[in-house]
């Protein structure tokens, strides 16, 4: 459950990283976001501020503060354990030296909760090529993190003094950025992600077979080494009436047996009066594999030396469809600011599930067992709907 | 031996050409390409996070950045 964290300090970097166009710094900015997410029984809303300034010609600096508060009644948490809060803040730094065609780019990302922390290290290289026509990239991330388990002793919630256990990450990307014609530009990446330690999440269960009408729970067993590989391309095409169309797909397998195909699509449309923009989003998921060992019940008790019943590892399908308004002005007063931006994004995503079941309808609710439970393999597929909105201010210097 | 010969004239051949390479798209034909609306992540700081819904609730992970940009339209 943990590992998203984890993953959210790769997307700070990835954010950092993409920024990067070799031989041109990054442009000078201050963004300040609002964001909730409200779907599955969890709501997760909070900040996030980032800071990009330049220092010089050949130096620019970016900062980003991120606070997550999580309200969690999730589909896992009420068949399992007690709703929870949790709070957890992420600070991070980036430096990047422009050096003719190249820039080179390192940081760091810290990130804290009460039951996880996760320190992050990154470097990148791009660098410009053939007329500033490409740009290739390399990058090299590594994250070590501590994992721990909160409990309630009297009444009050700690971490369990006998649980603390380590990961390791290890990130190692290629990308292509290509101009293809006067309209066109496409780009390319590949990344491998490696993790190694503890990788469950400490409070998830399985759930088996006693027989055909009884079902128990055990914890869920992982292995402690994971591979990843990830491939996508991307292309945006600026259309002759000045909007914007674009494209992506990723193909993604790794070593559990988990196999993914991600495809976007959209649309950019500044209005005439260049004040406001509207862009239309829609994003297609599919997992077509799950994990090897993922089943939603396990036949019996000990039934494989790996045991997983993490819906992310699961077969499913997620439609996520999105509209962001953009209106962009200017303040005569304050001259140091080129140009502001007020944004407001929803995006609404629905997930279908094809082998996990909503337990609800036979384990219950926060231990209150349901007035007529069904049979445990029988309960209907588990479905999800979210809302997700965005507001932020941005300022160019 | 002639397997690093044929390397070595491999070399020497995709290095020609490569130092051949005119750019097709010359710098005064880039505006498109530098408006801001073709930028792969007009907002970074929106991207991040919703990036991070996505992958907090799906197997896959990686391979999500833009790659840097080739403009050079600064």
């Amino acid at each position: 459950m943990k590992s998203v964290h984890t993953r959210l300090a790769l997307f700070v970097i990835t954010c950092f990283a993409g920024a990067v166009h070799a031989g041109v710094l990054p442009e000078d900015r201050a963004d300040v976001l609002y964001f909730r997410y409200d779907g599955g029984g969890v709501t997760i809303d909070g900040p996030s501020v980032l800071v990009r300034k330049s220092i010089g010609e050949h130096v620019s600096v970016a900062a980003n503060y991120y606070i997550d508060m999580v309200s969690s009644a999730s589909v896992d948490v009420e068949t399992s354990a007690s709703p929870y809060e949790d709070e957890r803040t992420q600070s991070s730094l980036s430096l990047d030296f422009l050096h003719g065609k190249s820039t080179y780019s390192i940081g760091a990302v810290k990130s804290d909760e009460s039951d996880y922390l996760a320190n992050t290290v990154f470097a990148a290289i791009s660098h410009d090529m053939f007329g500033d026509l490409t740009t290739i990239s390399f990058s090299f991330k590594k994250g070590e993190n501590e994992v721990f388990r909160n409990v309630k002793i009297d009444g009050v919630k700690m971490n369990d003094p006998n649980f603390a256990e380590t990961m390791e990450m290890k990130s190692y990307s290629v990308s292509l950025s290509q101009i293809v014609t006067k309209n066109l530009i496409m780009s390319g990446q590949y990344e491998v992600i490696t993790d190694e330690g503890f990788l469950r999440s400490p409070y998830r269960s399985v759930r088996f077979f006693i027989d055909p009408f009884t079902q128990g729970q055990q914890s869920e067993i992982y292995p402690n080494t994971r591979s990843s590989n990830a491939v996508s391309v991307r292309a945006k095409y600026f259309l002759p009436y000045r909007a914007a169309v674009d494209t992506m797909y990723r193909f993604y397998t790794d070593t559990w047996g988990v196999i993914g195909h991600t495809a976007e699509l959209g649309y950019v449309h500044p209005m005439p009066d260049n004040k406001w923009i509207f862009e239309g989003r829609v994003r297609y998921y599919t997992q077509t594999d799950p994990a090897d060992f993922y089943q939603d019940i396990f036949p019996r008790a000990d039934y494989a030396n790996f045991m997983a019943r993490d819906k992310e590892l699961a077969t499913y399908d997620a439609v996520t469809a999105g509209i962001t308004a953009t209106y962009e002005f200017k303040i005569e007063r304050f001259p140091w600011l080129s140009k502001g931006s007020l944004n407001f994004r929803y995006d609404y995503m629905q997930v279908n599930y094809d082998d996990f079941r909503d337990a609800r309808y036979s384990l219950g609710s926060f231990g209150e067992l349901p007035e007529e439970p069904l049979q445990p393999g029988t309960e209907p597929l588990y479905k999800l709907d979210a809302n997700i909105l965005q507001f932020f201010i941005s300022a160019y210097f | 031996m002639r397997i690093r010969g044929l390397i070595l004239i491999s070399v020497a051949v995709l290095a020609a050409g490569c130092a051949s390479i005119e750019p097709w798209v010359k710098p005064y034909d880039r505006e498109n390409l530098a408006d801001p609306i073709m930028s792969f992540s007009r907002a970074p700081i929106s991207q991040d996070f919703l990036d991070h819904v996505f992958e907090s609730r799906e197997g896959s992970r990686g391979a999500t950045g833009g790659g840097g940009g080739g403009c050079g339209c600064n």
